[in-house]
């Protein structure tokens, strides 16, 4: 027996056990995370008879410790003794799966789900089936929704009888009373269907299916439609027309806004479960909808997906669909009313060019491309603006170009400063596309500006970009053009900027590398030393700490 | 043989059950009772007050060998909710009165309530605890620290009963999403949603999620002075969780369709009275405001009250006066600022009748199918356990007749504002300023 060791090991061990009752509730915490040091200690015997069961009523406790416990609880099987032993652990996880805070009762499932793979077929009949009966047919709501999520685990592996029971207990809780019952059994319907055989699928799946997008609760007829999705999936595409699209197709025309933005959400997946005569024929007209629908998270959601919607069309009929159909709406959608939805397009809309070629993305593409740089909600010009690289690929950026400039310029003088921000972090991107001359050219100026914005966090932002465009565009590049104006900025009468340099230079020192630094930054930085204001002195000492490394070694141990 | 849903408010014959809290005339204001709310069995009676608390009374399991005495209600749980804040940045004091309180449909053995002041809703847990654990390793029960040596073996807890314990815990704090006072709080049928109402907006939450709540109505104005009309109550449809309803100060409800749009300040429906113009006084406006809406068990009908009335409504609109008496003294009430009272109102279990307090500690129950009322009376000399309540008549002027009360003697300090009927049964709860009277269906 594990326990009669000698005490200097038990004494540890005794205070764990006593801290699972203690007051303060980090210590239960921190007890319940080292179950598994009490149970070797115990032994699997003692385990399985003392500790479990007093676990199984422990169900008092915070939710923090209840998680842990339930988590913990999952990876018990060898320390009650094994795979034979495993059914011992259902009853504390049992009544886990009761609580009313949905993390536990998850945790508890997903413990439970783990160790179901540990039964045997014929444990999985004895004990695991009956836990779930008990769970599903329990008085509260919060039992049978644990029951829902697991049905698919106990499935494949009992015998026949035993999976009718199964089934049957599923379609009681699609029609339970309670919705957040029904919404528990729709969340895991798809994943029930996968287990089920074909016919079972056919016969009590569909039905059950159709049930719940009907609902009359909001709540559940939109978790149907993610379920349908995975149905979809499963079946041949012969069966497809008949069970499951007259479903879908009332979901995208469900009077909730809710529930057709799920269909919206879902597109992407349904498109590929469907496949793509169905695609054609049905898709491509409920796509049209949801981008022209009523409500504005609608069209968002459906913009959102436009891109993936037109990549996966067949490639036989793909651009004659987008020019007939979708590129319409698309452009209907450049003016909407609502910001979001324009802003989810503008994420998007570049990625057509790849789809349609030159010519097209010349001809149709591009007027929506610049109508949306010149937006009013900056949101919408930076989408744009960050999504440049496909376009590049395509025509290059020279067509873009000069309505790029005046957008680039009015975001960053914009009034509110995280569109600033935001604007300097995608400078770096734009340089690189845009190459060294027109960057000297136009937007140099610009990344000197953000030096010496008001706001501190555009000042250190511009910094790091100034870092990042040395990266891109070399040493040399930075002497000839960034380095004078940083070190002219010395000499600003306004502190603030003076200090800006020596962040610049900290920056700077290590992508400008020694000799640069030697030659130029450091004798700036010495004259700054006898600067008038204290900050700028002791940020002195800080910059020459971090350029110390950079510099030769000999010259540290000379001059500073 | 006493019929379980509730018959009509005249064949039940009212008697008195229980009176809960002080009985002497120095009323505290923080026990002024602030609102009453039966759960959905009708098993748990919860009142909050003035100074933050809540109190839960529980119904007893019925005594097999005292049939005539119905089951009562004795004190479950009490706890503080809320307590009072101070709003630095406007220098405000938060008052922690209970506005508000909704039971949560019970999902497991514990109970769960909503609770909200004027700024802050609460989601409160109450449950029992019946075993406790027993047997450390390192000292006995009583405290004292054994000797470490002494031991040999491991010792693991067990768990044995204990006498029943009450445990109130808050689960949820949904905070900061108000800038006006909170009036009122629904929960949806879907068990997940909740809204809450303030002035001038309402906001969806959902049960599990305190840092975000979405804004479905607002009604504030671009231009401040431009305000006229603020919101009053608000609560969901019984069955449809789509539908919700929102009264407002000028006397409109308007009844609004969450499917349709993510934003809801157009309308599906106005209801919407005319006044009669006979009627019309300086008072007008502000009598018209109305102070309660309920939708009825069944979903089919809606009540709302305004000051003088109880208006039921439907696609045939009905309404009953309450105390169309009161209309002769609407000066004298406005002076005292007892115009401005927000009285309740409720349904019984089958929707058949109505109930909504008055002044005097006059409460009245006016059934809609037999089209009959009765007023009733809570007071301290109708105390006597199984004392039938007998019923009041005022008079409005002119010659008095014996057993009638004058208008003019009503005290208009003692006002009935909260009522709640059991959900199945006929027992009602009528809250004076700071108690709770129970009234149950006489029983032969």
């Amino acid at each position: 027996m594990a326990g009669a060791d000698s005490d200097d090991s038990l004494y540890p061990i005794a205070v764990l056990i006593d801290e699972l009752r203690n007051e303060d509730v980090q210590l239960r915490l921190n007890s319940i995370k080292k179950l598994s040091t009490i149970a070797l200690a115990l032994g699997v015997e003692r385990t399985r008879t003392e500790l479990l069961p007093f676990l199984t009523d422990t169900i008092y406790d915070e939710d923090e410790v209840l998680l842990a416990l339930a988590e913990q609880l999952g990876n018990f099987t060898m320390l009650v003794g094994g795979p034979e032993y495993v059914h011992c652990l259902l009853p504390p996880l049992e009544s886990l799966a009761t609580v009313e805070e949905t993390v536990v009762r998850d945790k508890a499932v997903e413990s439970l789900r783990k160790i179901s793979h540990e039964h045997s077929p014929v444990d999985l009949e004895v004990h695991f089936e009956p836990l779930v009966k008990r769970l599903a047919s329990g008085d509260w709501f919060t039992s049978r929704t644990s029951a829902c999520g697991l049905f698919s685990v106990c499935y494949p592996r009992v015998s026949s009888t035993v999976k009718a029971e199964i089934r049957q207990h599923f379609r009681t809780l699609c029609s339970d009373d309670t919705p957040m019952v029904r919404r528990a059994a729709a969340s895991k319907l798809g994943e029930f269907a996968k287990v089920l055989e074909l016919e079972y699928v056919k016969s009590d799946i569909i039905s059950l299916f159709t049930a719940l997008a009907s609902d009359e609760q909001d709540s559940v007829r939109l978790l149907a439609v993610e379920a349908g999705v995975s149905i979809a999936t499963l079946l041949p595409q012969e069966d497809l027309e008949a069970l499951v699209m007259p479903t879908l197709r009332q979901a995208a025309e469900d009077k909730s806004w809710r529930v057709r933005y799920m269909v919206a959400d879902k597109f992407s997946d349904l498109q590929k479960a469907v496949g793509p005569e169905i695609t054609k024929n049905d898709l491509v007209p409920a796509f049209q909808n949801l981008l022209k629908d009523c409500e504005a998270e609608v069209r968002a959601a459906a913009a959102n997906k436009v891109k993936e919607f037109c990549e996966n069309l067949p490639e036989d009929s793909r651009e004659t669909i987008i020019m007939t159909h979708i590129l319409p709406c698309v452009k209907e959608l450049v003016s909407d009313t609502n910001q979001h939805v324009k802003s989810a397009l503008a994420s998007v809309i570049m990625g057509l060019s790849t789809i349609l070629g030159k010519d097209n993305t010349i001809e149709h593409l591009l007027p929506l491309f610049l109508a949306q740089l010149k937006d009013e909600c900056p949101e919408v010009r930076l989408n744009i603006i960050s999504n440049l690289d496909c376009v590049n690929e395509v025509i290059g950026i020279r067509q873009l170009s000069q309505s790029l400039l005046p957008a680039i310029v009015e975001l960053a003088e914009d009034a509110k400063w995280r569109v600033r921000l935001a604007i300097i972090e995608y400078m770096p991107l734009l340089a690189g596309q845009l190459g060294v001359e027109f960057f000297d050219e136009k937007l140099n100026s610009l990344c000197m500006a953000w030096l010496v914005d008001h706001v501190y966090a555009i000042r250190e932002a511009a910094t790091c970009n100034l870092m990042k465009l040395v990266e891109k565009f070399g040493a040399e590049w930075a002497q000839n053009t960034i380095v004078p104006k940083v070190l002219g900025m010395a000499n600003d009468p306004n502190y603030l900027h003076r200090m800006t340099t020596l962040f610049c230079i900290n920056a700077l020192s290590e992508v400008c590398g020694q000799e640069i630094t030697t030659k130029h930054m450091l004798p700036v930085v010495f004259k700054m030393s006898n600067d008038q204001v204290a900050n700028v002195r002791f940020n002195v000492a800080k910059s020459l700490q971090k350029i110390g490394p950079v510099l030769d070694s000999k010259y540290v141990f000379i001059h500073i | 043989m006493v019929s379980g849903a509730g018959g009509g408010g005249n064949d039940v014959q009212w008697c008195f059950s229980q009176v809960k809290g002080a009985i002497d005339d120095d009323v505290a204001e923080a026990d002024i009772i602030s609102t009453v709310e039966f759960n959905h069995s009708g098993e748990l009676l919860a009142t909050g007050d003035k100074g933050g608390r809540v109190v839960i009374f529980q119904q007893e399991t019925e005594n097999k060998s005292q049939p005539q005495c119905r089951s009562e209600y004795n004190v479950y749980s009490t706890f503080q909710s809320h307590e009072p804040e101070f709003d630095y940045l406007k220098s405000l004091e938060i008052e922690e009165k209970i506005n508000k309180i909704r039971w949560l449909p019970q999902k497991n053995a514990a109970q769960f309530l909503l609770s909200t002041n004027d700024k802050t809703i609460k989601l409160w847990k109450i449950s029992e605890r019946d075993k406790r654990p027993e047997g450390y390793n390192l000292k006995e029960e009583d405290g004292r620290y054994r000797d470490a040596t002494t031991i040999t073996t491991l010792r693991v807890p067990v768990f044995r009963p204990m006498d029943l314990m009450v445990e109130a815990s808050p689960r949820r704090v949904f905070a900061n999403a108000h800038t006006y006072h909170i009036n009122s709080i629904s929960v949806n049928s879907d068990n997940e949603t909740y809204l809450s109402a303030d002035d001038l907006r309402i906001n969806l939450w959902h049960l599990e999620i305190t840092d975000r709540s979405f804004n479905i109505v607002d009604i504030k104005p671009a231009n401040m002075e431009e305000l006229t009309e603020v919101i009053t109550a608000a609560e969901f449809h019984p069955h449809q969780c789509n539908t919700f309803v929102y009264s407002s100060s000028k006397g409109t409800i308007r009844l609004c369709d969450m499917r349709a749009s993510a934003l809801c300040d157009k309308h599906s429906k106005l209801f919407e009275e005319p006044e009669d113009p006979s009627n019309r006084s300086f008072f007008s406006e502000i009598i018209s405001s109305i102070s309660d809406v309920k939708f009825s068990h069944n979903g089919r009908y809606m009540m709302t009250r305004d000051y003088l009335s109880v208006k039921i409504w439907d696609l045939n609109m009905e309404n009953r006066p309450v105390h169309e008496y009161l209309r002769s003294k609407l000066c004298s009430l406005y002076e005292n600022d007892c115009i401005f009272d927000k009285f309740e109102c409720c349904w019984n279990g089958n929707d058949s009748v109505v109930m909504t307090g008055s002044y005097n500690n006059f409460f009245r129950m006016l059934d809609r199918t037999q089209r009959r009322d009765v007023t009733l009376e809570a007071s301290r000399e109708s105390c006597k356990p199984r004392q039938v309540l007998k019923p009041r008549r005022v008079c409005a002027g002119g010659k008095r007749k014996k057993d009638e009360i004058s208008v003019d003697s009503l005290d208009f300090n003692k006002k009935i504002l909260h009522t709640a009927w059991h959900p199945q049964e006929n027992i009602i709860a009528v809250a004076t300023t700071n108690n709770l009277y129970i009234f149950q269906e006489k029983v032969n």
